[in-house]
């Protein structure tokens, strides 16, 4: 089955397996590892990337469902070698510790703030509800947003 | 985990997507949202021959008025129904739960026809659809049909639906819910409701329930009890009279006869209190 798709704006079309998830397709085929695999069982949120602008798990999306759309992992949000905001709120806050769950994270986040540009902290803890993180308590993750949404305003 | 091998169609019509389900026969599936199939297929619980991916037909998203009531087209997103303003406005305690469903990402691919079809006990918005006495319309290769929400869920994840028939509009009569509440009652955040609530009042109540037995239901005895001029507090220590709900490992059938009696008070409550 041929899947044409836009992987952090290049166009690409790839031939794959019906049964081929996008998380894989993205791993495996296309060579973008930075989408993590966490829990496999579309819980943890490690593996969100958007699809058409939003935040979407890819493990529980196939391939061969994204044809047609554009896909951003976290390879296509720095820009010019410059950290996406959300990326630098991350690292001024200490939004991570082991790091596992942050590209998901930040995925989240960003596509939170496309459709709430100035949301409240209790609306950013709803937003992330499908992001788990083991490490850091979420206090400085639900920190950097707040700071990315302020920045951004 | 991969799912097993399987053939995959894209369908653009729903009559072209019912044909296809036809010529396949039993083991062919449809495909909106993916997030309740594709878990299941991971899990090799499921194992389509053949998925129809109706996914792309991005005309039977909407929210139309359709005079008495609100027309929903099949593949409308949960995302899209609770930031929709026709909806929020003529059937709110739909919109509500469709915001209250998973989490964010969930909602951004999930499909009320898709919850529906489902008809896991678990879910929330067939519980909604049971309380606000919506129906849903349905395409076939015989044609269309509409049955009431109440005919509909007929066994543990089956329905009325054949094999070959596709559910295209969820339709809710807008006076339904003038009053209404959700109550769901969760440990962790993004976690599917253990037990839940969807009341709606309009002169009588409508009471459907999550997780409190093999199908998506409606909480009769407590309507009855109501009806027949009961006080909400005597009203809701009947909730769970008459019902089996399940023994898992979020709680005991017990425990969760228990929450149906304290959240359908609670729901009676809010709804009063308007
Ligand atoms: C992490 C996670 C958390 C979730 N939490 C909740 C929750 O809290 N509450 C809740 O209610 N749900 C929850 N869900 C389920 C979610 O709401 C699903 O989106 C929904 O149940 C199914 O919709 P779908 O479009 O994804 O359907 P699919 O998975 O594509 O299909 C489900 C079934 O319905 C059939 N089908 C789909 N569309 C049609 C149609 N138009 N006509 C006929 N048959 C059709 C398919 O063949 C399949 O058998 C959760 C899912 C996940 C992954
Ligand atoms: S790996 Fe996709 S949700 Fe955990
Ligand atoms: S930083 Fe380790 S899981 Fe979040």
């Amino acid at each position: 089955m041929k899947v044409s798709v836009a992987v952090n704006g290049a166009a690409r079309t790839d031939e794959v397996e019906p049964r081929l998830l996008l998380v894989h397709y993205l791993r495996d085929v296309v060579g973008l590892t930075g989408t993590n695999i966490g829990c496999d069982t579309s819980s943890c949120g490690a593996c969100t990337v958007h699809v058409d602008g939003e935040s979407v798990k890819s493990c529980t999306m196939l391939a061969v469902q994204a044809d047609g759309a554009e896909i951003t992992t976290i390879e296509g949000l720095a820009s010019g070698g410059e950290l996406h905001p959300m990326q630098e709120a991350f690292r001024q806050h200490h939004g991570l510790q082991c790091g596992y769950c942050t590209p998901g994270m930040v995925m989240a986040a960003t596509s939170l703030l496309a459709e709430n540009p100035s949301p409240t902290e209790a609306e950013v803890r709803e937003g992330l509800e499908g992001n788990l993180c083991r490490c850091t308590g979420y206090h400085n993750i639900v920190k950097a947003v707040l700071a990315a949404a302020g920045a951004g305003r | 985990m991969i799912p097993a091998s399987f053939d995959y169609v894209r369908a653009s019509t729903a009559d072209e997507a019912v044909q296809r389900l036809s010529e396949a026969g039993e083991d062919a599936k449809l495909l909106a949202g993916g997030h309740s199939l594709l878990p299941l297929m991971r899990l090799r619980m499921a194992t389509p021959s053949l998925l129809v991916d109706i996914g792309g037909m991005r005309d039977l998203s909407y929210v139309k008025d359709g005079g008495d009531s609100l027309a929903i087209g099949a593949l409308t997103r949960h995302g899209e129904l609770a930031r929709n303003e026709l909806a929020r406005r003529e059937a709110p305690l739909l919109a509500h739960v469709a915001g209250q469903v998973g989490d964010p990402q969930v909602r951004h691919r999930g499909t009320i026809g898709g919850s529906i079809a489902h008809g896991d006990p678990a879910s929330d918005l067939p519980a909604a659809c049971l309380a606000l006495g919506a129906s849903f319309v349905t395409a076939s290769p015989r044609g269309e049909q509409t049955r009431s929400a109440d005919e509909f869920f007929t066994g543990f994840l089956e329905t009325a639906l054949a094999p070959d028939e596709m559910l295209v509009e969820i339709r809710v009569p807008k006076s339904a819910g003038a009053t209404w509440s959700f109550q769901k009652f969760n440990r962790r955040a993004q976690d599917w409701a253990i037990v839940g609530v969807a009341l709606a009042r309009n002169g009588s109540t409508r009471i459907g329930l999550v997780n409190m037995g093999a199908t998506p239901l409606r909480a009769t005895a407590a309507e009855d009890a109501l009806a027949g001029g009961a006080s909400p507090a005597e009203a809701s220590s009947r909730a769970g009279d008459g019902l089996a709900p399940p023994s898992d490992l979020s709680a005991s059938a017990e425990y969760r006869r228990h929450l149906a009696r304290v959240l359908v008070r609670r729901a009676l409550e809010e709804a009063v209190a308007g």
